[in-house]
């Protein structure tokens, strides 16, 4: 791993406070699920962070992102605050949602994050979508789908992305190959190695990096973005990664579909231990600067999960409420 | 043209209706576009955008690839970004392509959200047999849409209905349907030249009448209209309501027709089971069981799919006759 070019310390830190907090709100909310404090199911994004964290840095609030039911990371990366995602968890009144919504669909607006999606390929339309909205519109936004190599399997990722390129949106699709559909390998779910490959298909660029080095998907991630904003259309960014959790929960359901050998051989390669060797080495960060970035964390997870444990669950008032838009215009 | 002529009746054709309604909102609207299949250059197979992308350009008369996916998934990231999408999918039986982007995205985002999306999207549909088209171009599946909580769904029977439905449904901020008619295309009615809407929610009485109530949706209205024809040859005075709007369903209107009249017959062109008569039927029983002098009957398609040969096809689709032996049935005359 070596540093990107012309990267600032300041955004260097931020990439790594980035991963840090997702990977402390992750590995607190699995534990918060598999205590049952949290009801449903969680899709935990342990493993995956440089892929967020990386992509993210180059987009403001105004950009937009469609997320996956894999989706706390992309919410935390896009600027998501622990207290309303742990309500939202939690089902509370308080949560981004309003608790509606969940785990699979958290979503802020004002964040520019068109949602989480419990359906695998349900995002890239929409993104699409929104790309579409942001050239009709002659904004300089951009959207980015974030979606796995089991999605790319799906029809709506097809239809997405031939659109995107025969309109020439700013759109980016970001594939994080985790090597997974579910528990299903890569190699039993699709005869292609890289998912790159397919964007020859659609007349757009396929790029393929190292998810696990947050510096080559920042550095990616930024050409494709850049390409995106200045009008000249979408790419296809394929990001190898792992998950480190089970497709659901911590442990999940405890299938053998990989062994543990397999996960500990990728843990070697973790992308924020990597990141955190290279900042000491090249005297961005100290051990101590690191140890305060989690503590922050903790301390934002221990304010979380108070917020989200004593606000209010919603009501039977407010059941009906937010199927229609009502008002002048419904 | 004589002065007689200008000064009569301004009759349009539904196709036309439906061209002068987008045409309206578009003029109205800066961020309202139009994307489908066949849209631009040829101006629909059905011909109602002739004409508009000379008039509106590329930009908002939007040819799309054979992708309803990837159709109803613009349609749905765009209006959730500050765009008001009149999304075309050319025959309602391709719903079946992008069931997911509408049951799974359009009709649940802003409720998932807590609130926080607005998705001001309206979808153009053509529904409806007689075409010979066979079992994938003919179907009237509204039941469907009206199951969804989160979408709006229409059905104009006439050519008034179609302008002023798809201008209310351009001004909503939901997603509202317009399930249209493909053998209406040609029939007239009077059509206002300024833009007015039909408002979502409200059923028609196209008829009035005392004895019995029918309850029709699209085409069937003028099914209905036929039968009350025959009827009232035979002493039998029938109200006939335009249910129009099947989500949200009027069931204010109907109630206080079954009031007046203590009989019903429900009539939709779709396959009769699992139908919206169904719940129409059900409404009634609920809300006016003390009014009702006999069972509410119905009338639709019978449980197949839409045959293609023209001697079945006219077996198939619910007529004026089928609703007069039903209702006749009922009275026991």
């Amino acid at each position: 791993m070596t540093v990107a070019k012309n990267i600032t310390n300041k955004t260097l830190i931020d990439l790594h406070s980035c991963m840090v907090r997702i990977r402390r709100f992750e590995e607190e909310a699995g534990k918060l699920m598999e205590d049952g404090k949290i009801p449903g199911a969680l899709h935990l994004y342990v493993g995956q962070e440089a892929v967020a964290a990386g992509v993210m840095a180059h987009l403001s609030n105004k950009d937009q992102i469609t997320s996956t039911h894999r989706g706390h990371g992309h919410v935390i990366a896009k600027g998501g605050q622990f207290a309303p995602m742990f309500a939202e968890l939690y089902g509370k009144s308080t949560g981004y949602c309003k608790g509606k919504g969940g785990s699979m669909h958290i979503s802020n607006m004002a964040l520019g994050i068109l949602g989480a999606n419990g359906i695998v390929g349900g995002g890239p339309p929409i993104a699409m979508g929104a790309a579409f909205s942001n050239k009709f519109r002659k904004t300089k936004q951009v959207a980015v789908t974030f979606f796995g190599d089991g999605a790319s399997n799906e029809g709506s990722f097809h239809e997405a992305a031939n659109m995107a390129a025969l309109y020439q949106l700013p759109c980016v699709f970001v594939c994080e190959n985790n090597g997974f559909g579910e528990y299903t390998r890569q190699t039993n779910h699709q005869a292609v190695t890289d998912v790159a490959d397919r964007a020859a298909g659609y007349g757009m660029p396929g790029v393929v990096v190292d998810g696990m080095d947050v510096m080559a998907v920042y550095e990616a991630a930024e050409a494709a973005i850049k390409r995106a904003r200045a009008g000249d259309g979408p790419t296809l960014l394929e990001c190898k990664t792992y998950r480190y959790y089970d497709h659901v929960g911590v442990r999940g359901m405890g299938l053998t579909y990989r062994t543990d050998e397999e996960v500990d051989a990728w843990k070697q390669r973790d992308a924020i231990n990597s990141f955190e060797t290279l900042l000491v080495k090249q005297g961005v960060l100290t051990a101590k600067k690191i140890e305060n970035v989690y503590a922050r964390a903790n301390d934002e997870i221990k304010e979380g999960v108070a917020f989200a444990e004593s606000s209010p669950f919603p009501t039977a008032e407010d059941l009906l409420e937010d199927v229609y838009f009502v008002g002048a215009g419904s | 043209m004589s002065e007689a002529l200008k000064d009569g009746p301004r009759m349009l054709p539904y196709v036309s209706a439906i061209t002068e309604g987008v045409r309206q909102v578009l003029e109205e609207q800066d961020n309202a576009f139009v994307a489908g299949e066949d849209v631009g250059q040829a101006g629909s197979v059905f011909g109602y955008y002739q004409g508009l992308l000379a008039e509106f350009g590329d930009r908002r008369i939007v040819d799309t690839p054979i992708s309803e996916k990837g159709i109803i998934g613009l349609g749905v990231g765009a209006a959730a970004t500050g765009c008001r999408p009149i999304i075309d999918i050319m025959f309602m039986d391709f719903l079946g392509e992008c069931m997911d982007e509408v049951a799974n995205q359009m009709a649940k985002m802003r409720f998932m959200f807590g609130g926080g999306a607005t998705l001001p999207v309206t979808v153009l549909t053509m529904a409806g047999a007689g075409m010979n088209l066979a079992a994938q171009h003919s179907q009237s599946w509204e039941a469907f849409l009206a199951h969804l909580p989160g979408v709006k769904v229409l059905m104009p029977s006439n050519a008034y209905d179609a302008k002023g439905m798809i201008i209310a449904a351009a001004r909503d901020d939901n997603p509202v349907f317009v399930v249209m008619n493909k053998m209406s295309l040609a029939m007239q009615a009077e059509v206002p030249a300024e833009m007015y809407e039909v408002p979502i929610g409200k059923a028609a009485v196209v008829r009035e009448g005392s004895a019995f109530s029918i309850f029709a949706m699209g085409r069937m209205v003028h099914e209905a209209l036929a039968a009350a024809k025959t009827l009232e040859s035979l002493g039998v005075d029938c109200e006939v309501v335009d249910v129009r709007s099947i989500q949200p369903f009027d069931s204010e209107t109907a109630v206080a027709s079954i009031k007046k009249t203590h009989r019903a017959l429900v009539v939709h062109e779709a396959v009769r089971f699992g139908g919206f008569g169904g719940e129409i039927v059900a409404q009634l029983q609920e809300e006016a069981f003390d009014y009702l002098d006999a069972p509410i009957a119905r009338v639709g398609a019978p449980f197949s799919p839409v045959p293609y040969s023209p001697a079945l096809e006219q077996l198939y689709i619910p007529n004026a006759e089928r609703i007069v032996a039903e209702v006749k049935k009922v009275l026991g005359i």
